[in-house]
């Protein structure tokens, strides 16, 4: 497979701490990517540094042979590259449905296919389709049709969650990055959620990196893990090897289940 | 309520006035025509206020726009009604799309705030520009029509008629507006402008358009006024003209392109009543009204005319 998202040596310090200290990793062409570690390891700081959130101090991020490293979120956004939030960052005064038609909208305007002198508004890039079929289309597909008129504010933590994720879908990305999609939602719900996401991102055709604690879920769902601890990468391989690591096994798996019980 | 309906309902009131409007006495032309040049800026302040932003200066661009009308008499010597709104949109227009830069940086009390300093700049300046009149400004020459200058009892209908023709056009144009996609930006821009850049628009630059278009409908607004009124001075630009646009809008509410006009005349109304009923205390009445719409009628006056509420 084909490399899609290339970081070279990233380096990230915040004060006395050091965020990123040598990340380098390839990312292929639609895979599912998995990063664990414990909080503070540098999971959150990676997802910052592509999307353009913090300029890393040294290194590069090629996407597709082009230089994104400087790049700030929303030119990232248009390039293809869209996340999901810890948490959720929704437009609570609006409907599900209107959440999704803002998004749609600001899809429509980038490719010039809406706007005040458009006598009417374009299809949908990538999906070919009327905003308002594809926000439906979305919808449906996340399990949210029935929320659809309900505001977004007194949605339940799950469907939070799943219209977060939904909003990344409407630019049609090449590549979804998910910061803890199944944080804040219940042991139960998790395996669904994932299983909804992944089906939902497959059928419209996209790579994903997704941040996540429950090392079930990542070893169900991942075809690939990135191992973080103190900024730095300790393990690159498939799950169940990357989760029988040693190193692995001390400080993330170890760490993640001490941090549960407390 | 639909945009087809909000124009066949602004079609109609335009109709109404332009055919009845030889009718009416003199001081309702003037109260009608003064409520069209401040619904235009309270059209304006809509725009900025759905998404989240509240101008305390927006009488900047009043004046400015009134200014720009009264110089294009006083030194130029024109004064085709149309061609004063065309100088105050522009001298407005330009004026923030300069200061837009500054101020699309800013949201909540910092932006109001500074709006407001540079309304009071205006002021300032113009109180100590001898030229301009200092502090007793000057008067406007009054109105011509495509170079016709109307007799004095005409005078009035054209103006208003001029008034009513622009504003049911620019309020047709921000309807368009609003349901572009930059415009339904603006709730999004309100609620969380986080997630308006990871969904790849730049909410500065459309809070910098938004601005521009509020300062070219106040300048328009303020043209208006100046020719309506024929007199100008630096009170316009005085902080407590920019509260009197904020007062219509939370009157009027934020629903409809429409409602800001009605908001301005039903101010008219309640501000010329009060201070005939009580000319010492009409403050004090206006200020209970203002009180009684923002308990009572929190969405503004135009809630009463949804039939339905969004989410039932």
């Amino acid at each position: 497979m084909p490399v899609i998202l290339d970081a070279r040596g990233l380096c990230k310090t915040f004060g006395a701490v050091t965020a990123a200290a040598e990340v380098s990793a390839a990312i292929e062409k639609d895979s599912v990517v998995g990063l664990i570690g414990t909080n503070g390891a540098g999971k959150t700081t990676f997802i910052n540094m592509i999307t353009g959130y913090i300029k890393p101090d040294k290194g590069a991020i090629e996407y597709e042979g082009r230089d994104i490293t400087s790049l700030p979120p929303r030119d990232i956004t248009r390039l293809g590259i869209c996340r999901s939030f810890q948490i959720p960052q929704l437009y609570p005064s609006l409907t599900v449905h209107e959440n999704m038609m803002v998004g749609l909208g600001i899809v429509l305007r980038n490719a010039r296919r809406a706007g005040f002198f458009h006598r009417r508004e374009g299809d949908v890039p990538g999906y070919g389709k009327p905003a308002h079929e594809v926000a439906d289309h979305l919808l449906e597909r996340f399990g949210l049709a029935d929320y659809s008129n309900r505001n977004a504010q007194v949605l339940p933590g799950g469907a939070r969650k799943l219209l977060d994720i939904a909003l990344t879908m409407v630019a049609k990305p090449r590549i979804l990055l998910l910061d803890e999609p199944t944080s804040g939602v219940s042991a139960q719900e998790k395996f669904g959620i994932m299983q909804m996401v992944l089906d939902a991102v497959r059928a419209e055709g996209a790579t994903v990196l997704f941040v996540e604690h429950d090392m079930e879920v990542v070893s169900r769902f991942a075809q690939r893990v990135l191992a973080f601890y103190d900024g730095r990468i300790i393990a690159d391989a498939p799950p169940q090897a990357a989760l029988a690591d040693e190193n692995v096994r001390r400080y993330v798996s170890g760490g993640h289940a001490s941090q549960e019980s407390h | 309520m639909r945009r087809e309906r909000t124009t066949l309902l602004a079609g109609v009131i335009l109709a109404v006035l332009l055919v009845g409007g030889p009718f009416l006495p003199q001081w309702a032309m003037f109260i009608v025509t003064i409520a069209f040049a401040q619904g235009l800026v309270a059209l304006g302040l809509m725009l900025l206020l759905r998404a989240g932003l509240v101008s305390f200066g927006q009488a900047l661009y009043y004046c400015l726009g009134a200014y720009a009308a009264g110089a294009l008499g006083r030194f130029v010597g024109v004064a085709d009604i149309f061609l004063q709104m065309v100088a105050g949109a522009l001298a407005a227009g330009a004026t923030a799309f300069v200061l837009g830069f500054l101020l699309a940086k800013y949201r909540g009390i910092f932006f109001g705030l500074l709006s407001l300093a540079l309304s009071m700049i205006l002021y300032g300046l113009l109180v100590k520009n001898e030229a301009l009149g200092s502090t007793d400004g000057f008067n406007i020459l009054p109105s011509t029509l495509f170079g016709i200058r109307p007799g004095p009892d005409k005078l009035r209908y054209v103006v208003m008629a001029s008034a009513a023709i622009v504003s049911f056009v620019l309020a047709l144009v921000v309807n368009r507006y609003l349901r572009t996609p930059l415009g339904r930006l603006a709730p999004a821009i309100k609620d969380n402008e986080i997630r308006v850049e990871y969904m790849g628009a730049s909410a500065r630059y459309a809070v910098h358009v938004k601005y521009v278009i509020a300062a070219v409908l106040a300048g328009v607004g303020g043209a208006l006024a100046a020719t309506t009124v024929g007199h100008i001075d630096p009170d316009m630009a005085f902080w407590t003209t920019s509260g009197e646009f904020i007062f219509i809008t939370i009157l009027a509410g934020t629903g409809n392109v429409i409602a800001p006009f009605a908001g301005a005349l039903i101010y008219g109304a309640i501000r010329t009543t009060a201070y005939d009923l009580s000319p010492n205390t009409w403050q004090l009445s206006l200020g209970t009204a203002l009180l009684l719409i923002i308990v009572f009628l929190p969405e503004g006056l135009w809630s009463l005319f949804k039939r339905h509420a969004r989410n039932p």
